[in-house]
């Protein structure tokens, strides 16, 4: 039988560390878009809520934890991140696998939205954009998602074919903040 | 000439710079400028138009003369502004507007010619004859013009966009910028303070005032010192607000590293911001105007308050014997500074009768200054007094007209200033920028005490629109005068006496405009040019409009001020793409088989954002059709591969799937079986195309459409305006699965037999039939298998989660090299399908209908569609449009794209026009020229000869026009 190998969506770019912070490509596991059905929103919830333990999440909201989270990712549709979806999910919303359609990655380090900042249009500073936050919005010219994971984390998502843009991006805004000293 | 002891330099840092290669000395804490007059260098640039010797005449971003380029090389940077410029060790500045040097400038002929030279000159003499304008008199402008050039080399220096948040944004940290921010930050509010200065402070630093007995300079620094140290304040040092947006939106630039040597690290040179504020303080203080008098731009003649701060805050003095020229009072401040400094001040000339009096100098009470003399530097002054003239020794002339607050920013959103008699100048009109309020010297208030209460005032203001309380803040005790004036715009006499000092504008050039009837205040200013280039007339826009008025017999306020707007001060626009040169321009999107494609040696080429492969030479072959031709071969004699990745998939899923398709497509897809796909157009609203593509239903509520690659987001907007607006009633799922897919052309007749050798189970006899799909399993991956073909061949397309994509590309060309194929490219790919007849958008290009392509009756009779109706209006389905046919070269010509197309014995020109090319290929199969093109009743026409003329390549050839499928036009293949 032929073997496919796998490569991530960030293979040969990530890890690197510029000054105090860190990129490194975020092993989420699988990635399902969960759109409900008409009218079914609460019930998918539910449903979450049972096989996942966590739920649907609110507007510009990430419920769950590492491991098993789930954020808003636009109009009546969210991202389930990490298990294996729930074969009762396709109850209840239209389910599509999109796993290898994103290149996901973490910044790491002290004030990491001033990495940020050089790059999204978005208010990310702590007291407004807390731990549980998530925005679709613009990654200098990418579409993609930002999520804050931690006082000092953010996870950031753009189209897989863009991840060595998202890279080089990214690696240069943290050059910049980090030579301000 | 520095003054010891004097000064917030600091002398135990000695800094040596050059100056047009003749090295000098200053100190840390100095600018260019005041390095440049503490070393006694006077004159420093030639004006724009004349090539007058210049010296510098301000203290801050307003100059209009101290402009040079900074550095050499690629990253020299001209047009900076020496008063603005901070000195740092190894600095090298070079003078602009002078050839072959400042000294001997020969463009300063120019003076001499300065009765031709007038107001609107250019318009009046460069009329004729026009065919002069590009070839010569454009040319010979520009050379003769002032201001510094670019290397012309690509910019080496790293730039930087960036966005910031906060509650209050307080544009300046003068005294009414800091008590405001004071203010705002003990309130608890998100406060960011911008100052266009290396040090905070405005006037402060530059005057001799105390706030509870306290140097004003000292206050500045201990209050400043006290905000860094708050966690919710941001302090902003040589950050210019360069322009007020919508919504709280505030442009900024910050200068990173000007101050800095260039060096190898990251930080950037600029920074350009934008600040998104919920509320906004404006303390953008006030400039000091010139007064219009004979020979008034001399080096060594300044405004009075420059002469003050380069005395206080450098040290620097400006001259041995000064003179003072006023209309104010506020002036008298640099005499009585000058003199407690030991500098000998030899007259203050006051317009004013009641001029206050000194018994530390003279004072010349209801006195002008009608002329100065001194070839590169000022030597004598002549005062007009009430006795008669008389001519005075001074190497200095300090000069004030009063003060001008900066209302700039207020009027950013359309909002007109409003005047006030008493201090003769314009303020902000409240309101003029929702969120923006106004403190201290920019909103008229030139006492201290009065900008610090307004600071205080502002905030408060502010605060309580954001709903936050506002603490009680001491307030301190200055110590300096009530401000009073006197109008004075210009002293009446012969000669030029200069207003705008960057565009060369005399108080004649403006009484000229107004004589030749342009009287509007704008019409004025484009007719002089007076308030043009980068100081965008801070210096000498009041008193040119003042004088405007008087020449025209209306107020001020009737005739107005022009049009503010951003930026304030000059943004590179380096610094506003940054991020965007070369290739950061757009994202790179990237296939899975890229980097195998790249090995290959295959060159890129763009397709949107995604870079696609154009061929994969081979050694030995010279040129890209070699390689096209042999991957040409390959599809119709063997098999190919070439990576489909790039066409947009969406899978539409849930009940209302199929009625959504119906809708946005012409032809029916509820009628599609499970496992097949089926060939697809949509129009746009106004009946024209937009896309096409092949769509699988792959379950009974799921589908999947495959869009061209140019059109994916295009198409995916177009559905998700359709769902949520046309019919938001079907219950329906739209999601982008592009990226998620790996998919591969496998074409050719060997393509099943390279597929049995790879997938986990071949193929079963009779099944697959052409327009089949479904699930596969290929090394234990679950793939998606499509028998569809771009090329007339028996071909599939086969799709993996993207992570096995560049394997499966790997596995798939190996195999194919085996068999006698190997991968294609995207200009063997356009062969293929011209040959076979099929679209792309060079065709589907969004002039084109349904009708000119010949796709009419797919428009299904039995539903409606988005742009059904319109696409069967008269006009576009007449049987005259230019319709797709095929064209065949005739005697071995050339067919080119784009050309057009005409009667065999017609006259090339546009009034024969019967259409044009929109694709062309050499066919290896065929082994001829063809062509795809629209013409005039195109398909009643096959068989006749027209002629292919393009006009900008000059040339010509004749074709046969023929039915778009060239090779077999049966299908056989296809479905073998």
């Amino acid at each position: 039988m032929l073997e496919l190998k796998p490569k991530s969506a960030c293979d040969g770019l990530l890890p690197l560390s510029v000054g105090a912070f860190s990129l490194t490509e975020e092993p989420v596991g699988r990635i399902t878009a969960l759109a409900p059905l008409r009218g079914r929103a609460a019930d998918l919830s539910d449903t979450l809520s049972r096989a996942h333990g966590m739920a649907l999440p609110s507007v510009g909201r990430a419920t769950g934890k590492a491991g098993a989270r789930a954020i808003w990712f636009g109009l009546h549709h969210s991202l389930l991140m990490g298990p294996d979806p729930d074969p009762a999910l396709a109850a209840v919303a239209s389910v599509t696998d999109q796993t290898d359609a994103w290149a996901v990655v973490r910044l790491d380090g002290p004030g990491a939205e001033t990495v940020l900042a050089r790059l999204c249009p978005v208010d990310l500073r702590a007291a407004v954009f807390k731990r549980g936050h998530t925005a679709r919005t613009q990654i200098m010219h990418m579409p993609g998602s930002v999520t804050r994971l931690s006082e000092r984390a953010f996870q950031i998502m753009v189209f897989r074919s863009m991840a060595g843009t998202l890279v080089h991006d990214l690696k240069s805004a943290m050059e910049a903040v980090s030579a301000r000293g | 000439m520095r003054i010891a002891g004097k000064g917030l330099i600091d002398r135990s840092a000695p800094v040596s710079f050059t100056f047009d290669g003749v090295r000098h000395g200053g100190f840390a804490g100095d600018t260019l400028a005041s390095a440049l007059l503490g070393d006694g260098v006077r004159m420093v640039a030639r004006s724009f138009k004349y090539h007058r010797p210049r010296g510098v005449l301000t203290a801050g971003s307003e100059e209009p003369n101290a402009l040079m380029t900074i550095g050499r090389g690629a990253g020299a940077e001209p047009n900076l502004r020496a008063t603005t410029q901070e000195l740092y060790d190894g600095l090298e500045a070079r003078s602009q507007s002078a050839w072959p040097s400042l000294g001997l400038d020969l463009m300063a002929v120019n003076d001499l010619a300065a009765p031709f030279l007038g107001a609107g000159f250019y318009y009046k003499t460069f009329m004729w004859p026009r065919s002069f304008w590009e070839k010569l008199y454009e040319p010979a402008i520009r050379r003769a013009a002032g201001l510094g050039a670019l290397s012309g080399r690509h910019n080496p220096d790293r730039y930087e966009r960036a966005w910031a948040f906060c509650d209050l944004l307080v544009i300046g940290a003068g005294p009414a910028g800091l008590m405001a921010a004071v203010t705002a930050a003990e309130a608890g509010a998100d406060v960011i303070l911008a100052d266009e200065d290396s040090l905070p402070g405005g006037r402060l630093n530059a005057e001799t005032i105390a706030l509870d007995g306290t140097p004003g300079a000292a206050w500045a620094a201990a209050t400043v010192a006290r905000l860094e140290t708050m966690p919710n304040v941001r302090v902003m040092r040589r950050t210019t607000v360069t322009g007020a947006y919508d919504q709280g939106t505030y442009g900024a630039l910050e200068r990173v590293r000007h101050h800095r040597a260039r060096g190898e690290d990251a930080a950037p040179l600029e920074t350009f911001w934008r600040i998104v504020a919920r509320q906004a303080v404006l303390a953008a203080g006030a400039l000091e105007r010139p007064v219009a008098f004979r020979n008034n731009d001399r080096p060594g003649i300044m405004t009075a308050s420059a002469v003050r701060a380069y005395l206080n805050r450098w040290g620097v003095a400006c001259g041995k014997a000064v003179t003072v020229f006023a209309n104010n009072d506020d002036a008298h401040r640099t005499a009585r500074d000058l003199v407690a400094a030991g500098v000998h001040v030899a007259a203050v000339i006051d317009s004013r009768p009641d001029a206050p009096t000194s018994d530390a100098y003279p004072v010349h009470a209801g006195s002008v200054i009608c002329n100065t003399s001194g070839r590169r530097g000022l030597d004598h002054i002549t005062i007009r007094t009430p006795n008669g003239e008389e001519r005075l020794r001074t190497d200095c002339l300090a000069m004030s007209g009063g003060w001008n607050p900066s209302v700039h920013l207020t009027c950013h959103m359309n909002g007109r200033p409003t005047w006030r008699a008493d201090i003769a100048g314009f303020v902000p009109t409240p309101g003029s920028v929702p969120g923006l309020h106004v403190a201290g010297a920019c909103n008229g208030a030139f006492a201290t005490g009065d900008c610090l209460s307004q600071g205080v005032a502002a905030a408060r203001a502010a605060l309580e629109v954001m709903g936050l309380r506002a603490p009680d803040v001491p307030v301190p005790q200055a110590d300096d005068a009530p401000y009073a004036i006197t109008p004075l715009w210009s002293v009446p006499g012969k000669g030029r006496a200069w207003l705008d000092f960057q565009n060369d504008v005399s108080v004649k050039d403006i009484r000229q405009a107004a004589t030749e009837n342009f009287r509007s205040v704008e019409h004025m200013k484009r007719y002089t040019t007076q308030g043009m280039a980068t100081d965008q007339g801070k210096n000498s826009n009041v008193a040119a409009l003042a004088i405007l008025a008087d020449v025209t017999g209306r107020g001020i306020p009737e005739t107005g001020t022009t049009t503010f707007r951003p930026p304030y001060s000059p943004v590179a626009i380096a610094a506003m793409g940054a991020g965007a040169q070369g290739a950061g321009f757009a994202p790179q999107r990237l296939t899975t088989s890229h980097t195998r494609s790249v090995e290959m040696g295959a060159p890129m080429i763009e397709a949107g954002l995604w870079y696609r492969p154009s061929y994969f030479p081979r050694s030995g072959e010279r040129t890209w059709r070699q390689s096209c031709d042999r991957e040409v071969g390959y599809v119709r004699n063997a098999v190919g591969i070439c990576d489909v990745s790039t066409l947009g998939k969406i899978d539409i899923k849930g009940p209302g799937a199929a009625a959504l398709l119906d809708m946005v497509y012409i032809n029916m897809f509820s009628t599609l079986a499970q496992g097949r796909v089926r060939y697809g157009l949509m129009l746009r609203e106004d009946g024209h195309v937009m896309d096409d593509g092949t769509t699988a239903r792959l379950g009974d509520n799921h589908f999947v459409m495959t869009t061209t690659t140019a059109a994916a987001g295009q198409v995916m907007a177009h559905l998700e305006f359709v769902h949520q607006c046309l019919r938001p009633d079907l219950d329906v799922s739209l999601t982008s699965v592009t990226e998620q897919w790996a998919q591969f052309a496998v074409a050719g007749p060997q393509a099943r037999a390279l597929l049995n050798d790879v997938l986990d189970a071949p193929l079963a006899d009779g099944a697959w039939p052409f327009m089949a799909c479904g699930a596969v399993s290929i090394g234990g991956v679950a793939g998606r298998l499509f028998r569809i073909s771009f090329s007339g061949e028996h071909a599939y397309e086969i799709a993996v989660p993207s992570r096995y994509g560049a394997s499966l590309f790997d596995a798939l060309l190996a195999r194919a090299e085996e068999m006698g194929g190997g991968a294609y490219g995207m200009e063997a790919l356009n062969v293929l399908r011209i040959e076979k007849g099929f679209i792309t958008h060079s065709e589907i290009h969004g002039r084109t209908t349904a009708f000119d392509i010949g796709m009419e009756r797919m428009i299904s009779a039995k539903k409606d569609c988005i742009g059904k109706t319109m696409a069967a209006r008269p006009g576009l389905i007449d049987p005259a449009r230019e319709r797709l046919v095929g064209l065949r070269a005739l005697d071995g010509g050339r067919l080119l794209a784009g050309a057009h197309l005409f009667g065999k014995g017609d006259k090339a020109v546009s009034a024969h026009d019967q259409g044009y090319l929109t694709s062309v290929c050499h066919s290896p199969t065929l082994n001829v020229g063809l062509a795809l093109g629209f013409l005039k009743n195109g398909p009643e026409r096959y068989g006749e000869t027209v002629r292919m003329v393009d006009h900008a390549r000059g040339v010509e050839t004749m074709c046969e026009v023929v039915n778009p499928v060239f090779f077999d036009p049966e299908g056989g293949r296809v479905r073998a």
